[in-house]
Order: structure tokens, then sequence, then C-alpha cells
């Protein structure tokens, strides 16, 4: 409803009802170009690195440290290579684990108290979200390459293509219900194929992303949870197995586009 | 090997797996709100259509689908509810999630996927367009029970449809689907028009 009042606002009202679906389409497409445009992530993504740099926790350290890969403190180009194994922690992890982990290791804070508050609200974004706006930021133009040959992230890429296509829950839902076939909508959302390579480009390479909907920067572990909300499933544990399988799942199914993010979603 | 071997061996090999996936998902996931863990244990219906990719044999989803039909508990009398009541169940998406309030009046969330009353333009396209749906087929007995039955539990009509089972999972009362029904037969409905 919120998108449709969103275009209805923007072509001034009425008539709106009225439109020929070809008209429609093309008018979501310019609600959509205006979106990107008035996009704010910049300022999310500088909020984002002044958190990268302050001292916090325990220890009294920033972030900078942390190896996101390609090194201690190398952030450049860091999130178009995740998810990823990790030999230190001996897992395959997405940005938001990976950050999670340094906060733990580097900043010597407790896991409950890292993850208190991961998704941010109308008032205040979450640590998590301004962090990921920038080092995803970092990567732009970085084709995206997250692993696919450890054992370990080949059986976290096969433990997310199951998932993908699993039913389960109150409405027997699958991410596949919603994003396994061709030219369908929710509403008048339009529905991405994900476990198809040119579906997949596009989307894996504009999150983390900033929703005008709700004027709030959001994490993929944060699309992924909603996503379960609306399948009638329980929560998803904060940067779980399961999440990180799912993200290299659909991340590798995208692999090779350039990073253009973070986007502005409707 | 006879094709009804062939489909036993293959499904026992990909339960396996299923429960593989069950049990990870009994370990990352936690419950919240009315979202209960007992929802990602997956009944025989899940199951088969996720091992069988929603093409399940056509011997095996024809018995279960005559399981689900007898799930579905048609109530006396007529299934014609109140148009009105089922116009403004169809537009509310809000059941059964975490961020639902149990008690709190639920919906079939069914603009999300079809198209129903012209004067709703935001309508998706998962599921069939419903305009008219009356119109063209009468309200008499006979259709009243289908539609009735197949918003109760969609599964007994195709095993893998995507539709939720809104009677049998508790989502939506007798009442509520009754108002659906009307939305869909009733000659006055907007759906009709």
């Amino acid at each position: 409803m919120k998108k449709l009042f969103g275009f209805c606002a923007v072509l001034g009202g009425a008539f709106c009802a009225s439109l020929p679906a070809q008209d429609a389409k093309k008018e979501i497409q310019r609600y959509q170009q205006m979106i990107a445009e008035g996009s704010p992530v910049e300022l999310f993504e500088l909020q984002g690195e002044e958190l990268w740099k302050k001292p916090q926790g325990p220890k009294g350290v920033s972030l900078e440290q942390c190896d996101l890969g390609l090194g201690a403190g190398v952030v450049k180009g860091a999130y178009a290579r995740l998810p990823r194994y990790f030999n230190d922690a001996d897992r395959v992890m997405d940005l938001e684990s990976r950050l999670l982990h340094c906060m733990m290791t580097l900043q010597g804070r407790t896991r409950e108290q890292a993850t208190l508050r991961v998704f941010g609200n109308d008032d205040r974004p979450s640590e998590m979200e301004l962090l990921s706006a920038y080092i995803a930021g970092q990567s732009r133009g970085a084709r995206m390459s997250p692993g696919t040959t450890h054992p370990k992230e080949k059986e976290s890429y096969e433990l997310g293509r199951r998932l993908f296509f699993h039913r389960a829950g109150a409405w027997d839902f699958s991410c596949a219900s919603c994003h396994g076939e061709e030219g369908k909508r929710i509403r008048m959302q339009e529905l991405p194929v994900l476990y198809k390579p040119e579906h997949a480009r596009p989307v894996m390479a504009t999150w983390p992303a900033y929703r005008a909907s709700n004027s709030q920067f959001k994490t993929m572990q944060w699309r992924l949870n909603d996503c379960y909300r609306q399948m009638r499933m329980p929560e998803p544990n904060f940067a779980s197995d399961s999440t990180v399988a799912l993200t290299l799942f659909l991340t590798a199914t995208g692999k090779g586009e350039p990073y253009h993010g973070p986007g502005a979603k409707r | 090997m006879n094709a009804r071997v062939f489909y036993s061996l293959a499904f026992i090999a990909s339960a396996a797996f299923a429960q593989d996936v069950t049990k990870v998902l009994q370990r990352d996931f936690h419950a919240r709100g009315q979202a209960t863990m007992d929802r990602v244990v997956q009944d025989g219906v899940q199951r088969v259509c996720t091992e069988s990719r929603d093409r399940p044999p056509a011997e095996l989803a024809r018995s279960l689908e005559a399981d689900q039909m007898k799930t579905i508990v048609f109530p006396e009398g007529s299934l014609m509810g109140d148009w009105k009541r089922g116009e403004s169940i169809a537009q509310n998406g809000r059941a059964l999630q975490w961020t639902d309030k149990p008690g709190e009046a639920a919906g079939g969330s069914c603009y999300n996927c079809h198209q129903l009353s012209p004067q709703e333009a935001s309508f998706g396209t998962l599921g069939p367009s419903l305009r008219q749906f009356g119109k063209l087929r009468g309200n008499g007995r006979e259709i009243q029970r289908y539609v009735y039955g197949k918003i109760y539990n969609a599964k007994a009509y195709n095993l893998c449809s995507q539709m939720p089972r809104l009677g049998l999972s508790g989502t939506l009362t007798e009442e509520q689907i009754k108002d659906l029904v009307a939305l869909l037969l009733d000659a006055d409905s907007p759906v009709n028009r």
C-alpha cells in the first residue's frame, strides 16, 4: 500500500487507479529513479565511517584493525568478497557476522551487548546499519565475488540453496514461493527470481540499502529477517549460519556484477 | 524397478536432507511472539513439495490431496457471508506474523496475490486474477463449496499450490471464510461488477 501511495503522490493523485498496467509500470520506474536520485546513502556512509574509527568496548579500540577478509584494516573492495570463509573463526561469515566477530574480539564486547540493537527504527539507525553503509560503499565498482571454493563455503552455499527452496511455516512458504517465477508481483512490488543470475545480480549488488518508504538504512540481515517474518516463520538468529548461507547462495548466484550500492529501494 | 518403488526410494533419500535442514532451522531460529518454533517442522505436504520442487509424482499428489480434503470442515447451510466484510479481510495482510498481536482481527492477504475488486489497483499476480469470478460461474451450492474449501485448504485441490491453507492454519475463522466466499460469489460484490 505504502508504495502505491508513494507513486500516486508523485503523480498527484486520483487518476492513479485507472492507469493502464504499462503506464503504471513506467511510473513506478520513474518513482524508483527519483528515490535513487534523492538517496541519502552517503550520509549513512559518513556516520558509519565515524563509528568504524570510534574507540569502543572494554578494550577501548576502534574497528580499524578489523580484518574483513583482505587483511587487517583493508576496507576497500572487502564487501564485494563477502560472504567468505575466515580461518580465525573457522566459519563462513557475511559482513554483519564479521563485524560482530570484530566487536567481540577486537573491542572485547560481549555478543549480548553487541547485538542488543541490530536493527534500527525511525528514530535512530543501528550501529550495524551505519557500519554496513560505510563498508559496502567502499566496494563501489568492485565485482561481486564471494567465496565459493573452500569446503565450508561450498557447504554454506549448498545449505543456502536448500533453504531457498525449503517450504515450512504456518503458510507453507519457501523463498521461491515469491521469488521463484518470472513476471510476478506482490501488490505492486515486482519480484526478482533470485535463484537466476540475471535477477540476483542487480539485487545483490545494491544491498545494503536505503528504504524510502520508512527513511531507514537496512542491512541484508534485516532483509532476510523481514522475509521470514512475512513467511510466518519464527525469527532467524542474527548472523546465524542459516542467514549467512542464504546470503552466500544469493550473492554467488549474482556474482560478477560490479557493486553499485548501497542502493535505494522503495 | 517400477515408478512407485523408484519414487519411494527417492523420497526416503530426500527426506534425510529435509531433516538436516529442519535441524539447522531449529538451531538457527527462535520463537518470537506468536511465531513459535513448531512452525519449522514440516508436515507431509511441505516435505513432499520441497523435495519434488513443487512437482510431486501424480499418484502421491492424488493421495495426499485426498488426505488434505478430509481436513476441511464445511459448515451447515449457506456458505455465503457478507462481501463487504470479505473485502476488508482480503485487504488485510496481518496474520500470524511475530509482529501481529494474537487475537487481533487477521486478514487473508488476498490482494497480495490476486486481482479482485476493480477499485483496488494495487494487487499482486502470484495467483490468478479473480475479477468477475462469480459472474462467470454463478453462486450455486457446488461453487460455494469449492471456494470455501479452496480457501480453507488450497492443498486439497493442488498439493503444492503456493496459497496458504487459511482455514487449516488457523489464520481465518469459518465466518471470515464465508465472507470471502461472498466477496467472490455474491452478485452485488464489486468483484462481479
